[in-house]
């Protein structure tokens, strides 16, 4: 057979040292990530440093430029937060945000849990109905938008629809009022991300252990009771990871407002997202916008750190 | 100087020790086993010696050369992995020669080699498989093909056998022991089983929380253990322990006892060490393996010292080419191997041949054997 | 999702199950409403649409807005159609892909089979960075790329996906190589196979399956990004989706709905396409993003 000298170690007169290869090999792991985590080091964290910064300067338009066109470094506090919590608009965002993600989030997983378990039963045609639930997430919010701004519009959608089929009195105008216009932002998002959440709660179904289930049953509990006492209690990772998506996505939403209402009408349907970037890039007020995207990340890292602390932890 | 040194090697991880100074030296030709229980240490020892993790401290030499820091590819071994690690994505062939294409050996020479190989283990017809093809038994083979084309120097097996069900595990061994006794190879072997252990080794090194407990020939670990753990862990069923009360009277020293009606019991200790004597009046444990208690009739008639005891059986297991008998002695279960056509009977009294020339003698406390 | 469900011990009768059906087949047209829309009124004439025929069938069949809005459609200025802002989008996806794929292929091969200390809090930090809120890296990345001299180009426009894309793939790759034995590995280093060696002749060839979940993840991702594209890209550099924007919020002349609608589905035809041809792996690498395993 073959190999007859490999290369070998140093004898025993030489201090036992590492030859370049192994130490080639043992160093490429790390320069192989580094450039990675260089990327993710200074767009990520620094950017994040940099932004946190600003939001203490009085910078108006491309950073470090003051409200009189000169540069500024100056640090002035939290007087950005407290102008930022002053303004009216910004407290329309956050209600906004607050009717919009509470709405988003419960009817999201209503809908995704109910269609999981509906079709949990031995659904005929299931193969079918699965994609059809779940393609949304596929496209585009501007699609989307584009699609539900004009379908809701009274002009040419469903108002004109009902009214050309003869129901004259119907009137469905949301989008374009103050008061219900976030509404139909909630609709939009729920239409594209709760087949998503059923996903998420069919794979949690489909995990649980059919013997619980037979000896459940043969301890008398009904269909209702099996759900309520034994199914869905143990649905709860497929809950926190629901909760934990949505909330993010709802706190990011920013293309579907764009596209589907600008913000609009007035401010009605402004969230956060769309008022950093109106104030940054609209307004020059750069210490403002910067100031409101620090409270964003404040809000995500909340829910997300926990989470993800969590979830790595398990994994070892 | 061996072929293989491990010389007061230890392993670290952080602040904590899992490797004490271990001391083994392997010479050329030899079948050394690791046994012991999981978290022994013994897998640590083995990739210390592949190369696969770093010595904390010490030295391992393979024919006198350093190998600390030494890429596992240049220290000129092999090994065969308890999951045999065979690369999904490629044929059987290409699984063996890959160690000789990584190493520039020309093709000429890697076909050589194969063909060689493929023949010495009989799987010249599945070399155009995929590992997933094989059956468990074929897997083994393959991986053992891989380590055997390389020619190296030491072998190493981390437990081989374990994935195998038991028939195979049976022949695999056998067929493991055949190709170590025709090729002369020195090898490395890991194993938890003390049967794998004792079949196939030349010699072995009992481990245990990290401490070479016992390094020996077969032989003499079974039948002189170093300690109670060795005692224990080595032999199935397992050896029979027992609480005895030590008298000596004169130059006889017995191992007081009661049978299970409740009746004293006193058996004699063959050649007796002088540390026995200092244990006298006091509580110690006996071993006595079961095979070395049987029926009087199958008594090892080249022993000098067979003590015969009547006592009362509690449970019968026949178990096809023997029957395992449990009595008590002490209050403590005991079981004797008896002939397999042997008459006793749960609840009956029996008489037991105690064949006490393989009696060994532990302290109870620091668990080391005294006699 | 293909654990035995056949044996499921949960019965429903008769009733129940046309219940069922009913709410399924329900929600079924509701999410299917969107695309019938969409797709009927992007072959049908204006007219038809302001007269309240949003819901029928066109009485006349036409693909009038279909060139018109990937020819000659107004897209702010210029009546380009959407085409180039098409092309632009294939110009930022294919690099942005394969280039977070292949360094998350390599990342998760270093952070599962090379493990060193605190690679868990490193790759905690990667991940914690696909979850952030974008605006927050809007302004100092507009001063970068501004001062590297990609502002407003389709290069910058592919360095901040791959940045923010780097992630995800991590991930995948991570948690599917986490599972990868990594006693090949060690049998790959005692037969001498370097580090790219064992990677490229070991663990790349049974990478498959999850390479198609991350490229479709990215592709995905990254065609139907909007913040980045309306932030960084100059006019005639913009992706797709901000191009529909400009399109439907276009404020001059007639609102040509048709054309809005065939725009729509010209943006979302590549993401549905991969839906369609690959919507398993999509899903697994949604859930690999959200669920354990």
């Amino acid at each position: 057979m073959a190999m007859a000298d490999v290369p070998r170690g140093q004898t025993k007169a030489s201090a036992p040292e590492k030859d370049f290869r192994t130490k080639l090999q043992e160093w490429l792991p790390k320069l192989v990530l580094s450039p990675s985590l260089a990327l993710v080091a200074i767009f990520v964290y620094g950017f994040i440093a940099f932004t946190i910064y600003l939001s203490f300067t009085d910078s108006r338009i491309l950073p470090f430029v003051g409200a009189d066109g000169q540069p500024t470094y100056d640090l002035i506090g939290f007087a950005n937060y407290e102008k930022l919590f002053k303004l009216s608009h910004w407290e329309i965002a956050l209600t906004n945000m607050a009717v919009f993600a509470g709405l988003y989030i419960v009817v999201c997983t209503a809908i995704g849990l109910m269609l999981a378990i509906f079709l949990d039963q031995k659904i005929r045609g299931e193969g079918m109905l699965r994609p059809l639930y779940l393609y949304p997430m596929a496209l585009s919010f501007i699609v989307t938008g584009t699609a539900w701004k004009w379908f809701l519009d009274p002009g040419i959608g469903l108002e004109n629809i009902m009214i050309s089929w003869g129901w004259e009195s119907f009137t469905f105008d949301w989008i374009k009022n103050r008061d219900y216009a976030i509404y139909t932002v909630v609709l939009a998002a729920v239409w594209q991300t709760s087949g998503f959440v059923m996903a998420m709660f069919l794979a949690g179904l489909r995990g649980i252990d059919n013997e619980i289930l037979k000896a459940a049953q043969m301890d008398g509990a009904s269909n209702w009771n099996l759900y309520r006492r034994i199914i869905i209690p143990q649905l709860r990772p497929a809950f926190l990871s629901a909760f934990v998506i949505l909330s993010h996505l709802a706190i990011k939403t920013f293309d579907l407002v764009i596209a589907m209402t600008g913000g609009g009408p007035g401010r009605a349907t402004e969230l956060p997202a769309t008022f950093m970037y109106s104030y940054t890039f609209g307004r020059n007020q750069m210490g403002i916008g910067a100031s409101s995207a620090v409270i964003m990340l404040m809000t995500i890292a909340a829910i997300m750190i926990p989470y993800l602390y969590a979830e790595l932890r398990e994994k070892k | 100087m061996g072929f293989l040194d491990i010389d007061n090697a230890t392993k670290s991880y952080g602040a904590v020790e899992v490797l004490h100074k271990v001391d083994i030296s392997v010479e050329e030709g030899e079948f050394l086993v690791l046994v012991g229980p999981s978290g022994c240490g013994k897998s640590t020892l083995l990739n210390m010696i592949a190369g696969l993790e770093e010595i904390t401290s010490g030295e391992i030499r393979i024919k006198d050369a350093v190998m600390n820091g030494v890429h596992p590819s240049k220290r000129n071994i092999a090994m065969v992995f308890q999951s045999y690690a065979l690369y999904p994505n490629m044929s059987v062939g290409q699984n063996i020669t890959f160690g000789l294409e990584m190493h520039g050996t020309p093709k000429d020479d890697r076909e050589k080699a194969l063909a060689d190989v493929s023949k010495l283990l009989q799987i010249e017809q599945l070399l155009d498989r995929k590992p997933g093809q094989l059956s468990g038994g074929q897997r083994q083979r393959v991986a053992m093909g891989r380590a055997l084309v390389r020619n190296p120097d030491v072998f190493l097996f981390d437990e081989p056998l374990s994935n195998l069900d038991a028939k195979l595990r049976v022949d695999m061994r056998t067929e493991i022991k055949k190709l170590h006794q025709k090729l002369g190879t020195t090898i490395v072997y890991v194993t938890h089983d003390q049967i794998e252990a004792l079949t196939l080794s030349t010699r072995i090194a009992v481990m245990n929380g990290g401490y070479v407990q016992q390094l020996g020939t077969p032989k003499e670990i079974y039948d002189n253990p170093a300690n109670l753990f060795v005692a224990t862990f080595m032999g199935s069923p397992s050896m029979n322990l027992l609480d005895v009360k030590v008298r000596a009277n004169g130059n006889a020293i017995f191992a007081d006892t009661t049978n299970g009606a409740g009746e004293k019991v006193s058996l004699t200790f063959t050649n007796p060490s002088e540390t026995l004597k200092s244990y006298d009046g006091t509580t110690i444990t006996l071993g006595i393996r079961p095979e070395a208690i049987t029926d009087p009739e199958g008594a090892d008639h080249r022993s000098t010292h067979v003590e015969k005891v009547e006592n009362t059986v509690t449970v019968t297991e026949p178990a096809g080419s023997d029957t395992f008998v449990t009595t008590t002695f002490g209050g403590k279960d005991c079981i004797a191997r008896m002939r397999a056509d042997t008459e006793a009977k749960a609840g009956q009294r029996v008489p037991f041949a105690i064949n006490m020339e393989k009696a060994v003698a532990f302290d109870p406390k620091s668990e080391a054997r005294i006699g | 999702m293909a654990v035995a469900s056949s044996d499921t011990a949960i019965r429903t009768g008769r009733v129940t199950r046309t219940f069922l059906y009913l709410v399924l087949l329900l929600f079924a047209l509701f999410y299917m409403l969107p695309l019938y829309v969409m797709l009927v009124n992007s072959v049908k004439p204006l007219s038809e649409i302001t007269g309240g025929g949003m819901m029928s069938l066109p009485q006349t069949w036409t693909v009038e807005p279909w060139t018109k809005a990937w020819n000659t459609a107004q897209i702010g200025v210029e009546s380009t159609g959407l085409a180039p802002y098409f092309w632009n989008s294939i110009k930022m996806v294919v690099p942005a892909v394969a280039i977070s794929t292949i360094l998350g292929a390599l990342n998760g091969y270093v952070l599962t089979k090379w493990r060193f200390k605190y690679d868990t809090i490193l790759f905690g930090l990667m991940l914690f960075a696909c979850f952030i809120p974008f605006q927050m890296v809007l302004i100092p990345m507009a001063t970068v790329l501004g001062k590297l001299g990609l502002a407003g180009t389709t290069t910058g426009l592919v360095l901040v996906h791959v940045v923010y894309g780097i992630g995800f793939s991590t991930l995948y790759f991570r948690n599917y190589y986490a599972a990868f034995p990594t006693e090949l590995v060690r049998a790959a280093q005692i037969d001498g196979a370097g580090f790219f060696q064992i990677f490229w002749r070991i663990l790349l060839p049974s990478s498959g399956p999850i390479t198609v979940v991350c490229v479709i993840w990215q592709f995905t991702n990254i065609w139907n990004d909007f913040l980045f594209g309306a932030s960084f890209a100059a006019g005639n550099a913009q992706p797709m989706t901000v191009a529909l924007n400009n399109l439907v919020q276009s404020s001059t002349g007639v609102k040509e709905y048709n054309v809005h609608f065939a725009g729509a589905i010209l943006a979302a035809l590549p993401t549905l396409l991969v839906y369609i041809v690959a919507g398993r792996y999509f899903v697994r690498g949604l859930m690999a993003g959200s669920v354990k395993g």
